[in-house]
Order: C-alpha cells, then structure tokens, then sequence
C-alpha cells in the first residue's frame, strides 16, 4: 500500500516546504488520509469544547459548577470503550468499520447538543462523545501502523499526531469567529461543527482503506500480546512514566500560579503546548526513526524533566512561559504518537488494535493516577514541593525503564 | 476511481459548506433584525416584570417587558442584549458577554429609560446580578476558569456604587469572621450577593468545599458566617428571611440542589414545595411568593412557588430568564 523507500531518492530539494511535501509524499496514502480525518474531526470537536463553558453557563444559564462534574468522571468508561474498540476492530481486521463508528458516533453528538438544555442531557451527549473517541483511536493508531512499514512508524505517527494537532489549532479560532460573526448564537457553532464532522467521516469512508490479513480478536489472543516480552516491557514503562506525568492543566496552573497573570489569557497557555507539539511532530517522528524509537521516547521524558525543573527554578516571566510551554509541547512531539511507532510493530498484525488499546489505556489510568496523587500532593505539601515530588518519581520512573527496556530496542 | 470519490468530496465539500455558511449568516441575520427598539419600556412602571428572553427568533437575549398580572401577554421587546440582567427603583445592570478567545464580559449600568450611564469591563462569564432596592449599589458575579487549581470555575464577585462610581472589583479582600473568630485562606470565593440596604448585604462564602451565608457591610469591607451550605441567597422585601439554593446530594448526581428557606432570626430551614433541582439565585414576587428559573425546551422558563414550603410550583412564563419586577 506505501510508497517504496527509494522513492526518498528522487525527492525534493531541501527547503522547509519541500522537506513537508517530500514527507507527506513518503507516508502512505492511508495515514495522510486518516491525519485528514483527525484534522477535520478536531476541528469539529475542540469548537465546541471551546465555547462549551460559555454556553451552559451564559447561553443557558447552568452553573459551570454542576457542569465542572462532566469533565474527568467519565476516564473509566472510555478505556472500557477504547478495549472493546480494540478488540472489535481486529476480530475481522475491521478498522475501517470500527474507527469509523467512533467517529460517527461522535459526529452524530454534534447537532445533539443543539437539543440538549438539562445537565443530564448534555451529560448523556458528552459521554457519548467521548465514548466514540475511546472506540475510534485504538483502530485509527493500528491502521497508521499497519499502513506503514517498520522503518517509517515514527515518521507516519509524527504526520499524523502534526495534522491532528493543527486541526485541534483551528477549532478554538474557527468557534470564536462563528460566534462573533453571529454575535453569540450558540446554534450556529454547533451546526458549523456538525459539518465538520460529517466532512471529516465522508473522508474516512472515501480515502480510508482497510489492511487486510490474519483476523485476530479473542481475548485470549490480545491479551497473549503482553507474553510477547519486548510488548510488556514497553506497557511496564508507558505506566511507570505515565504515574510520574502531570496532567496538563496541572502545569498551567503551575505556570499561572508562579507568574500570577491575568485569567483571560489563561486559556491560551495550551496554544503554546500545541504550537511546539505541532511542529516538532514530524522532526521528533524522522529523529525516532533515525534514532532509535526508545531513545526518542525517554528522551522526551528528560523534556518533561525540564518542564518541571522550569517550574521550580528561579526563571521568571515570558522567558519561563516560553521554555516550559515549548519543552511540554516537544515532550508530546518526542512521546505520543512514538510510543505507538514503537510498540506497533512488536505486535503481530491481527492484535494490533486491541495491544495498542490495552497500552493507551494502562498509560492513561497511570496519567489519572498521577493526577489524582498530584492534587493530593498539591493540598497538603503546596505546589512546589508536588513539582519536586513529581520530578524525584520522573526520575524514578526514568531510572527503572532503563532497566526495563526492551532489548530489541 | 480516484476520480468519483473526489468529485464525491468535493460535491459534499460544496454542500456542507453552503449549510455552514448560509446557517452562520441567518444566526447573524436573526440578530441584527432584532424587533426590539430602544425605550420599548420603563424600568420604573409598576407592575411590570422585564426579563431576558430567551425565545428563538430575532428578540433572543434581549430584554423584554410583560405586566406582572398577564405574563403570557405580547412582550415589549428593547434593543439591548444581556446575559445576565436585575433592575431596581430604576436603576437596571445587565452583564454582556464580549466574545472573544478568553471569556470576558462588559457590566452595564442603564437608566430607567434603558440608557447606558455606565460601563465597566471584566474577565469572566456572567452568572449573577443584583441592584439594592433603593437602586444605588449593584453587586455581580461571573466564573473565572483556571483560578483554583483542579481546573475547576472559581468565581469573583463584585460591588458597585453607581452614585460615585467607587467598584469593588473583587470581595476577596473582605475580612471574614467565621464562627465568631477571624478567618483566612488564599482559597475563599463568593457569589450571589443580595442587599438588605445601601450597605448590608448577604451573599455566599467558599471555602475548604463548603459554603456559608454570610452577612457583610460594604463600607467596612467585612463578612460574618451566618450558617452553613447556603448558595445564592435572596433576601426577602421585609427582610426576615432567605430563599436559597440548598445542597442535598453530591454535585456528580446532575441534581445537588433545592431551594430552601431561612429565617434569619431562627436560622430554621424550611424546604420550598419545589422537588426539581434548581441552580438559580431566586427572585421575590412579593413577600409570600419566589420566581426562579428552570432549564425548560428552549432555555429557561420562570417558575413560581410559595416561599413558606407550602403549596406547588407553578410555571409563570416561558423562554424567560433573569426576571426583575416593578
């Protein structure tokens, strides 16, 4: 299905357009394809999460406080979601069909939101979002990874984490400019959003292909992945680094709390991350290849060391916002869609979904985890003594993957 | 092949363009035909209840005027949007919110003839407003994300003289006696300020994941906790008693709230005869009788019930929210 590796010979000349057009022509049709659909689907979906807050509360007068509630509860349902979604989409070697549910479910949640006025209701709509986010990104990675080959994860993982991140950009800017456009008609976001959506599962259907091989999808099969010695050491580290990281709101409100600015640009601190995840995406994805995926990925955990050292040193003002947000964007850049380049190809093809889905899932519950041992920490000690607690369990954590790391890698 | 999925593409491309756009410019449209006209009516006409309506349509957030006796009557539309809106004795405040890539809003001070007097700028969604009965002082509360850590709402609370323009832009500064001894922590909110004059006022008090009503002097710049799990007092015209939002379950139930009674010289609760949860500052109707806003088909709908936990709710008008009278 990708493109041949000598293709890299006749490339273009080395400007920074084309160094992009040359990468975008040496990933798989597929994975350009499916970085289209996340493009379009996060533009879709960070709108309404943009203005969602100024909706229940000034467009229909709930309180943000019974809304606040919606926020992290419902981690445990969509890594039950997210399993399922796994071992579905290898089964029948049905990606295709499975991502695209995730994503049509949540397309479908846009014009219902129009609908929805009651806590409840909006509840019900946003848990069913996000149940179609947990079904969708197991199949999505597996098809990445099974549309490229070996030597090329990294960079089809950084194409698409690039595109995803550019589309997550726009949403905020496009929502912002809908409203004022409108003078604050809510409806008009939602349905502009729902377009989006639906574009963004026309594209699926139309230029998203299907890998087809060996079915897999017991239970017993997936779950045979974690004997697979060089799988599980991967898992064991994503969860060991995944308890030492601190959720991002937690370091913005780090940052926030050492240079106490003005709340009404607090939301604009995860445009920083995003900007620097954007960009070093693809470099960070080619150094991976290059590299060695495992060093990329413990090497970014050494940028999240930096992040906290940033918050605990005496460095102050745009230069501390600058440093930490670029070095927290550079560690997504460097860890998230490496760890999948990594760990992909060490599952064989009919347990790929379902492996990913269980490692996804055991990172996210050690993330979920850190936060809720962060915010305890937070309370009783203050907030930089949790950074230094922090960054001596990173530390840790660093320490025991190196004696755990796969040999192979 | 290639050739039909792209055509395909660009077909739906077209399609779904042409809805967002067309759609974008009838919500704009819908906004600038707006029916309402400036001085559609007198804050100061007795008898009369203005609130925001929130009908679909071109009057949509704009404040609108029925007589108190015929709610369901033709409604007097104005030209003036709010999110939040109180008025007394002539004086109005309505909270607009100013769209933009942080939320902030503009707290607008009108005349009885609904002129604009005044305007203060601020950071923040609008959640309450409240005028003194006498019209002078104006208090409002709005939702600051990222204040607190947990990436949870905080809220600030403001005061506002409008005879010398003197604003308190946050009440965290206040002093706080809390049971009788002098309290204080960097984690303290208010919201929901009530007045019983030009100075005393009541309103909620955060701190440590409980609430408190406490009773404050403006000038004084202090508070005093009065009772426990009170949100959102609203004093009574003869000021013996409170109608507020009482905690009875967790928030993560989707219904923490009821509306309760106080008697401020009893401290006795009584709970309303309302059973649905309600996440409103109450408004009084006259001494027996509160209005109060619940999420109805499109919006809010005002609702009514005795304020002495006898009788039944009863709707009062629909599409309708932040009620004053007159």
């Amino acid at each position: 299905m990708y493109l041949s590796a000598t293709r890299s010979a006749d490339a273009a000349a080395a400007t920074p357009t084309g160094a992009w057009h040359r990468t975008l022509r040496l990933v798989a049709p597929n994975v350009v394809a499916l970085g289209a659909v996340s493009l379009i689907t996060d533009v879709s979906s960070e709108m309404v999460t943009a203005v969602l807050p100024l909706y229940l509360v000034a467009g229909i007068g709930l309180s943000p406080l019974a809304f606040g509630f919606l926020d992290g509860l419902y981690g445990g349902a969509t890594a039950f979601v997210r399993l399922i979604g796994g071992q579905f989409a290898d089964r029948r070697q049905r990606h295709k069909l499975v991502a695209g549910t995730g994503y049509a479910l949540s397309a479908v949640c846009r014009p219902a939101m129009l609908l929805a006025t009651s806590v409840p209701a909006i509840g019900a709509v946003l848990v069913a979002d996000r149940a179609g986010k947990g079904l969708r990104t197991a199949p999505r990675d597996a098809l990445i990874s099974l549309s490229s080959p070996e030597g090329e994860q990294g960079r089809a993982f950084g194409v698409h984490r690039a595109m995803d991140t550019a589309g997550a950009l726009l949403g905020p800017l496009v929502a912002f400019w809908v409203l004022t456009a409108t003078v604050q008609q809510y409806d008009a976001v939602f349905v502009v959003s729902s377009c989006f959506a639906a574009l963004g599962v026309l594209v699926l259907v139309l230029f998203v292909g299907d890998q087809r091989g060996k079915t897999g999808g017991s239970v017993r099969m997936t779950l045979s992945a974690l004997r697979r010695p060089a799988f599980a050491r991967i898992c064991a580290c994503a969860v060991l680094l995944g308890v030492a990281t601190v959720s991002d709101s937690f370091v913005y409100l780090l940052l926030q709390h050492r240079l106490d600015f003005s709340p009404r640009y607090f939301p604009l601190l995860p445009v920083g991350t995003a900007s620097a995840f954007l960009l070093l995406a693809v470099p960070m994805g080619l150094a991976a290849d290059k590299a060695g995926r495992w060093r990329v990925f413990l090497g970014g955990h050494v940028l999240l060391l930096g992040v906290y050292a940033l918050l605990l040193s005496p460095v102050d003002g745009a230069v501390l916002v600058v440093a930490a947000l670029a070095s927290h964007g550079a560690f997504y850049a460097a860890t998230d869609g490496v760890l999948m380049a990594l760990a992909g190809p060490l599952l064989a093809p009919e347990t790929r979904a379902g492996g990913l889905a269980i490692l996804q899932t055991g990172q996210a519950a050690a993330r979920f985890g850190c936060s809720l041992l962060f915010g305890a920490a937070w309370t009783w000690w203050g907030p930089s003594q949790a950074v230094g607690a922090a960054a001596s369990l990173l530390v840790a954590a660093g320490a025991a993957a190196l004696i755990l790391r796969p040999r192979e890698a | 092949m290639i050739k039909t999925r792209l055509t395909v593409l660009l077909t739906a491309i077209i399609v779904l363009a042409v809805i967002a756009t067309g759609y974008t410019l009838h919500a704009a449209g819908r906004q600038d035909s707006g029916g309402g006209r400036s001085g559609a009516f007198d804050l100061r006409t007795p008898g009369q209840l203005v609130f925001r309506d929130t009908e679909m349509g071109p009057n949509k957030d704009h404040l609108a005027a029925v007589p108190a006796r015929d709610p369901g009557g033709a409604r007097a539309v104005s030209d003036i949007a709010c999110a939040r809106f109180y008025a007394a004795a002539g004086t109005g405040v309505c909270l607009r919110n100013r769209p933009g890539l942080t939320p902030s809003y503009d707290a607008v001070v009108l005349d009885a003839s609904l002129h604009e007097t005044h305007r203060y700028p601020g950071t923040g969604i609008p959640s309450r407003v409240r005028v003194s009965a006498g019209g002078r002082m104006a208090a409002w509360t709005v939702f600051v994300s990222g204040d607190s850590y947990g990436g949870a709402f905080s809220t600030r609370t403001s005061i506002l003289d409008t005879r010398t323009g003197h604003l308190i832009s946050s009440l965290e500064d206040f002093s706080i006696t809390k049971d009788g001894s002098s309290y204080r922590s960097p984690d303290v909110n208010y919201w929901g300020v009530t007045f019983a004059d030009d100075d005393r006022f009541y309103a909620t008090l955060a701190t440590k994941g409980k609430t408190y009503l406490v009773q404050g002097e403006v000038g004084a710049h202090r508070v005093r906790t009065l009772h426990e799990n009170v949100e959102c007092p609203s004093l009574s015209p003869d000021g013996t008693r409170v109608v507020y939002k009482k905690k009875v379950k967790p928030v993560s139930s989707g219904s923490p709230w009821r509306l309760y009674a106080l008697s401020l010289k009893t401290m006795q609760e009584t709970p309303l005869a309302e059973p649905r949860n309600v996440d409103d500052q109450a408004v009084w109707l006259n001494d027996s009788t509160v209005v109060y806003a619940l999420p109805g088909d499109f919006g809010t709908d005002l609702w009514t019930v005795p304020a002495d936990g006898t009788g039944a709710p009863r709707e009062l008008v629909g599409k309708a929210l932040a009620p004053a009278f007159s």
